[in-house]
């Protein structure tokens, strides 16, 4: 592709990489400095997904993760169709400014026919795939300023019934395991007693892996942090408790929730795995979350869309075809079938034209027809009339004549009668 | 026991008749006869009802039970199973029938997941009915249902969509007592909110839960505080556990969690207790079920639901009769699912004979009335 800009052949030598040393201190190694200071400049954003059934604990759990009070809507547990709110906030701690989006499931787990429940939710996550690779494929495109809406963690509170998994539950984790980066946690854990819980947690992860269903992995490869995530993983599901309220404990306030026989503290880790929650979402983890979602998640459903679309990486000869080539040879193909369809169109209306003609023609003969029809009759009849005039006149001119005539012969007769009476007086 | 009250004219001393002994008879000879009980349990898996079951009536009804995954749930239909257990305490005898629901509300697509307990409770009313028409009724075998308690989840905001059709779907047919299940996620506050909300559905739905009968008026003060406390209370928030736990010197029913104060201090375990009525409503439902209204719970059975269902089932026939145009015997001919072998022989046998009887009476008659003319 492309021929030599000058006219001077470049001749390049691969040589291969080799290591260098270095004689004093250069400096790149303030790179990841670099990269960080102008991370926070632009600002961080992050989105999670909370799916569980109404009145769960999802609102809470959120408000004490992000120690602020998020707007909450109590909701309805008559909802007829499983509907999803998101909302933006801007957070700050120290001088790192986070974009959250929170989105909330409503009337999850409501219906009474729950087959169709899990839809609406992929249908969301698919949702802000397709406008980030919108944005991707755009010839002006801005991604560097683009407020990323894509799910990084999706939140999924198992309801603590101490058994097992929900049906609810399975179907829709396994619709949404490709999709995102699904974090399980059993809500309301302060109903489960300690032995219960164990057997419960087993019971969850055996049935997940069993039914093929993948879950977030803490991530293994760095080294600083592979330690904490292994034990970390071997906790999953988390068994979280949410409180916005403080009771006072010691000497100190502390969010709990405040029973007859006891008190729960949220940030105890005896009492449960919040803490653990918080640290392994927000404090270690957060940033592999999203480069997950990009490269895997994202990339998955962005190979998917272009190859429904016609697009594939190499063609019928199984020779490697750029996007470019794809894209041009889908563009004549495009121009071609709308030539095509053109040319039939012109063909149509032609066709039609002549059609209409004919018919108009038709009825002007018709017509025509029709007037000299008419004429006829009517030339005719006053023929017909003509001809009654004439022996009307005749017989009138015929009468009057024998009228003058028998006038006549009467006047003689008169005269010829007062003649004759003349003649006898004398 | 109480003695019997009379109102009205007193017997005076001389004239000692003897029928203040009445009640007495009437508690030896129901003593001797025994009473039978049959409870039914629903709600989604993972409520607690077994282990309530089991709480209320210190027993383990459920050894050999096997839970399904959730994938087997999925498509799951609700099954009927029943446990029967004879019980004994000081002399009186109890029969006590629980009849279980698994895989209520536990499939994906739960519409009309109630059917099956509709038509058991549906068949038992029959079964009844045809026993109780049919000409030997002396072993009558009562099966109905005489309560059904249901188990609304703590985990929402109130009822759910599922819990308003069970509750319609029944409320007419067996006594419904709804609890709030696995109390011991709520503080006090949620609680009584979780309470008021349901309360305010129920009447918004038009849901005829079980009510209790009004106490007479004159008994005492004391009595009649505890009923109003007991009305107030509904539905009943419980908890159940099949643990018994030591805890300073006294083996006590209840949940041990790993949080705790105990008199301002700081303990690593404390215990959720099921008898405290602090803790949770579980005394409350068990003396109201068992200790003062498992008779008045059959009455109303009785009383009311099974006579709905005897009217109406009567009221159909007499309408099918009607466009039938025939003679048919007064005894109902409807398919059963299970009858008694042998008692069904009986009867065929003894119809056959009356049918024989009354032709040889017609012949008679008619053989009279040829002597006559």
């Amino acid at each position: 592709i492309g021929e030599a800009v000058n006219d001077t052949e470049i001749d390049i030598k691969d040589k291969g990489v080799r290591p260098l040393s270095l004689a004093g201190h250069v400096g790149f190694d303030s790179l990841p400095d670099q990269l960080v200071n102008k991370s926070i400049c632009q600002g961080f954003c992050f989105n999670i997904l909370c799916i569980g059934e109404t009145g769960i604990g999802k609102s809470t759990l959120m408000d004490t993760l992000f120690n602020t009070n998020f707007e909450n809507f109590e909701s309805s547990h008559f909802e007829p169709q499983v509907k999803l709110r998101a909302q933006t906030y801007d957070l700050q701690e120290s001088n790192v400014r986070l974009r959250l989006t929170v989105v909330n499931t409503v009337g999850f787990g409501d219906q009474m026919n729950k087959q169709e429940s899990y839809q609406p939710v992929v249908d969301y996550i698919d949702r802000q795939f397709e406008s980030y690779l919108q944005e991707e494929l755009k010839i002006k495109r801005s991604l560097h300023n683009y407020h990323d809406s894509r799910v990084h963690a999706c939140l999924y509170f198992i309801s603590p019934s101490g058994h097992s998994l929900k049906s609810l539950d399975l179907v829709t984790m396994k619709k949404l395991d490709s999709k995102v980066n699904i974090i399980p946690v059993i809500a309301k854990a302060d109903t489960i007693s300690k032995s219960e819980l164990h057997k419960f947690k087993i019971k969850i992860m055996s049935e997940l892996v069993s039914n093929g269903v993948q879950i977030y992995q803490f991530p293994l490869d760095d080294e600083t942090v592979a330690k904490v995530n292994t034990t970390m993983n071997g906790h999953l599901p988390f068994a979280v408790v949410g409180s916005t309220e403080e009771v006072s404990v010691g000497n100190k306030m502390v969010k709990a929730r405040q029973y007859p026989w006891g008190v729960v503290q949220v940030e105890n880790e005896n009492h449960c795995d919040f803490v653990k929650l918080r640290e392994m979402l927000i404090c270690v983890n957060m940033e592999d979350l999203r480069e997950q979602t990009h490269t895997r998640h994202y990339e998955l459903y962005r190979r998917c869309k272009l190859e429904e679309m016609g697009f594939k990486d190499t063609d019928p000869e199984c020779k490697p075809v750029s996007l470019q080539q794809t894209y041009e040879a889908k563009r004549q193909e495009f121009l071609v079938e709308l030539q095509k369809r053109e040319d039939e169109m012109r063909q149509m209306f032609v066709q039609r034209v002549k059609e209409k003609e004919a018919e108009l023609k038709e009825a002007e003969r018709e017509l025509q027809s029709r007037f000299e029809h008419l004429k006829r009759i009517h030339a005719d009849e006053k023929a017909t009339l003509e001809e009654k005039k004439r022996l009307l006149d005749e017989d009138q001119s015929s009468f009057s004549k024998r009228r003058a005539a028998a006038q006549l012969l009467q006047a003689q007769s008169l005269t010829a009668n007062g003649k004759k009476d003349k003649d006898r007086k004398k | 026991m109480q003695k019997g009250k009379l109102t009205g004219l007193r017997a005076t001393e001389k004239q000692y008749v003897g029928f203040a002994t009445l009640p007495n008879q009437v508690h030896r000879k129901s003593v001797k006869k025994g009473f039978d009980f049959t409870l039914m349990v629903a709600g989604e898996s993972g409520m607690g009802k077994s282990t309530l079951v089991n709480s209320l009536f210190l027993t383990d009804l459920y050894k050999d039970r096997k839970l399904l995954n959730a994938e087997e749930r999925i498509n799951q239909t609700v099954e009927i199973i029943k446990h029967t257990v004879d019980i004994e305490e000081k002399g009186v005898k109890l029969k006590l029938t629980i009849v279980d629901t698994p895989g209520f509300g536990d499939a994906v697509n739960n519409n009309e997941c109630w059917k099956p307990i509709t038509d058991y409770i549906d068949q038992q009313f029959e079964q009844y009915f045809r026993d109780e028409s049919g000409l030997n009724r002396k072993n009558i075998q009562d099966n109905r249902v005489h309560c059904c308690l249901y188990f609304i989840p703590p985990f929402g905001h109130g009822l759910r969509p599922v819990d308003v059709e069970f509750m319609k779907a029944l409320h007419e047919k067996v006594n419904i007592i709804p609890l709030i299940a696995k109390a011991d996620c709520l503080t006090p506050n949620e609680i009584k909110k979780l309470k008021d909300r349901i309360r305010e559905e129920i009447d918004k739905f038009g849901i005829k839960v079980y009510q209790f009968p009004e106490c007479d008026s004159d008994e005492d003060e004391e009595f009649k505080q505890l009923d109003k406390e007991l009305k107030e209370c509904t539905p009943f928030a419980v908890i159940g556990s099949n643990t018994v736990v030591e805890a300073r010197g006294q083996r006590v029913r209840g949940r041990l969690y790993p949080w705790g104060i105990v008199e301002g201090k700081f303990t690593n375990k404390f215990l959720c207790s099921v008898e405290n009525q602090s803790h949770c409503d579980f005394v409350k439902l068990r003396n109201m079920l068992i200790r003062s209204h498992m008779h008045d719970l059959k009455d109303v059975t009785c009383d009311v639901h099974y006579e709905n269902y005897r009217a109406q089932c009567i009221q159909e026939m007499t309408s099918k009769l009607a466009q039938d145009n025939r003679m048919e015997s007064p005894i109902p001919i409807l398919p059963l699912s299970t009858p008694d072998v042998d008692t069904e022989k009986l009867i065929k046998m003894k119809d056959e004979e009356l049918k024989r009887m009354q032709e040889m009476l017609n012949k008679m008659q008619q053989q009279m009335h040829d002597k006559e003319q």
